[in-house]
């Protein structure tokens, strides 16, 4: 059977029950994503109240990995500043690359995609929704 | 279909087996089921040592020196073209070696489109192309101005005639269409395809990349102007192709890339070029892949093109027959396997491809996920993605019940969701 590192229980069940998923009508910063080596599209919606994230959604379609990790962005980042969510993200982004890094506490969402670093060809699937909320953070 | 006892017993899948050392493989523990032959195939041993030869025994450039081991380098490359061309029915002067298909689809682009489009003309083309048979046309239908319109496939995937019939009534210049569909296997009716466009005067390109893996071709029959294809879906390396291209236009048309081998003089301002098919092929060509290609076609000439269509024949309509009476899985393209050739793509309804993959790669078993360079296909189908596998002359009926087997690992990793 596949590794249980990769499908783990946390990241079906985000897969299955997407906290966020759909259209945020009055989001003010939008971003679309796409991996172009699989088709993946993904759309990340974020509503700021000055410097603070109050509310994000995203929309699109993909695969398990790509889903899952989109769901858990958009909990993760909800009451954040931007630098917060900056830096949220390099961590994210350092985890999945396997570079040096804070690691996440196990019962944080987040550390279930460690597991996806040990399948290279799926890291980019993990890292989609956050290279989408880095180009909304950094325009 | 009919397939005599005889033809059975003639075909020894374990004989063909045992010259692919690659299927020796174990993948996670799992003997290798090699399922993603469309995007390329594995190579037998005949092929490999056809390059260890080369390198170790006879290597020297082609077309220049006069010394032994340049005439026989000549020699043998020059013998691998006329093998190619004899297995598509055509002079060795018809054929320009190429790195794939891409390229030789862009060598025509370039080289025939740049000379004889201009502005308003139309290319017809289809909705069933491969990205290499879009992207070229789209950068020289900018440049002049050309036009691009799509013919699309009816809900089963078979090419919409009717369509085509109303697109050859614009009088296009060009109809650049595929032989065989990488996403939806199928077979599409060329000879009466380029009959209808010659008779609008227009000329016809096809993309044969998985056609003469799979069935015999005969260009001149098919009666075409341009038909391009790629050795390594076809048993040879990667980075020899090859374009076939009616002598009349190849004599017309310029060069594509200029360089060596290419000119017969070079002046301070201007050059005068090589007779075809060396006028397209600038530079030290491919030589020790080309001798593979050659190979190549020896080994599916020994087997017999016929056979191996018949016995990816029995593995397709068996792979239709069990992955169509899945409730959870929905199989594109035609259902009757007579119309399609060598591959079924297919998708669970509840879970993506990339998954499928990758839950079939822990069981040894590899089959492609994604959009298959066919992002148009993707969207009349309305879906991102698909899973596919993909057969050839080395693949067996139990690996197809392998396949069918380890779909129930992905049920149970994604299953109790109700997916």
């Amino acid at each position: 059977m596949v590794d249980d590192e990769l499908y783990r229980e946390i990241i079906l069940e985000h897969y299955h029950h997407p906290r966020y998923k759909g259209a945020l009508p009055d989001a003010n910063l939008t971003a679309e994503g796409m991996n172009p080596l699989c088709g993946d599209e993904l759309t990340l919606y974020l509503k700021t109240d000055g410097d603070r994230i109050v509310e994000a959604r995203f929309d699109g379609r993909g695969c398990s990995i790509s889903q899952a990790s989109a769901s858990m962005l958009t909990e993760a980042i909800r009451g954040l500043t931007v630098d917060e969510a900056k830096a949220l993200l390099e961590r994210v982004k350092a985890m999945l690359t396997g570079s040096p890094h804070e690691p996440f506490d196990e019962d944080d969402d987040l550390s279930a995609l460690e597991g996806v670093k040990k399948y290279p060809v799926r890291i980019k699937c993990a890292l989609l929704a956050w290279t989408t909320l880095e180009e909304i953070l950094h325009k | 279909m009919m397939t005599s006892l005889q033809t059975q017993l003639k075909y020894d899948v374990e004989a063909i087996r045992a010259d692919f050392p690659i299927l020796q493989r174990r993948v996670n523990g799992h003997p290798l089921v090699y399922l993603d032959n469309a995007a390329t195939s594995q190579k037998p041993r005949q092929v490999i040592d056809a390059l260890v030869r080369y390198y170790e025994f006879t290597n020297a450039n082609v077309h220049r020196g006069l010394h032994t081991l340049a005439e026989e380098a000549t020699e043998a490359y020059e013998s691998a073209r006329a093998k190619v061309a004899r297995f598509i029915g055509a002079e060795p002067e018809s054929v320009v070696f190429t790195r794939n298909a891409t390229e030789a689809i862009n060598l025509v682009a370039y080289a025939w489109g740049l000379a004889n489009l201009k502005s308003g003309d139309r290319i017809v083309l289809t909705e069933m192309e491969h990205h290499s048979n879009i992207v070229p046309w789209q950068l020289i239908a900018r440049l002049k101005g050309a036009r691009l319109h799509y013919v699309p496939f009816t809900p089963e995937g078979e090419m919409d005639m009717e369509a085509l019939d109303n697109a050859l009534r614009q009088e296009p210049k060009l109809v650049a269409i595929v032989h065989v569909s990488n996403v939806l296997g199928t077979v599409n009716p060329v000879e009466e395809i380029t009959r209808k466009a010659h008779a609008v005067g227009a000329k016809v390109l096809i993309d044969g990349a998985q056609a003469v893996p799979h069935k015999p071709v005969d260009v001149t029959r098919i009666g075409c102007d341009f038909y391009a294809f790629s050795g390594h879906k076809m048993l040879a390396p990667t980075g020899i192709g090859a374009l076939y291209a009616r002598r009349e236009l190849l004599e017309e048309m310029p060069p594509f890339l200029g360089g060596g081998s290419m000119i017969r003089r070079v002046t301070h301002e201007f050059s005068t070029w090589a007779d075809i098919p060396t006028k397209f092929e600038a530079g030290t060509p491919n030589i020790a892949d080309a001798i593979g290609f050659g190979e190549a076609v020896d080994y599916l000439q020994h087997i017999g093109i016929e056979a191996i269509q018949q016995h990816e024949q029995q593995l397709t309509v068996e792979a239709l027959r069990l992955l169509g009476a899945e409730e959870d899985i929905v199989v594109y393209g035609p259902r009757d396997p007579q119309r399609r050739c060598g591959l079924v793509s297919f998708n669970f309804k509840h879970v993506h491809p990339h998954d499928v993959a990758q839950v079939l790669d822990a069981r040894g078993i590899a089959i492609r996920a994604g959009h298959h360079c066919c992002q148009i296909i993707m969207r009349r189908l309305d879906v991102t993605a698909t899973a596919r596998a993909s057969f050839y002359l080395y693949n067996t009926i139990e690996e197809i019940h392998t396949l069918v087997e380890a779909l129930d690992d992905v049920r149970k990793v994604f299953g109790k969701y109700g997916g």
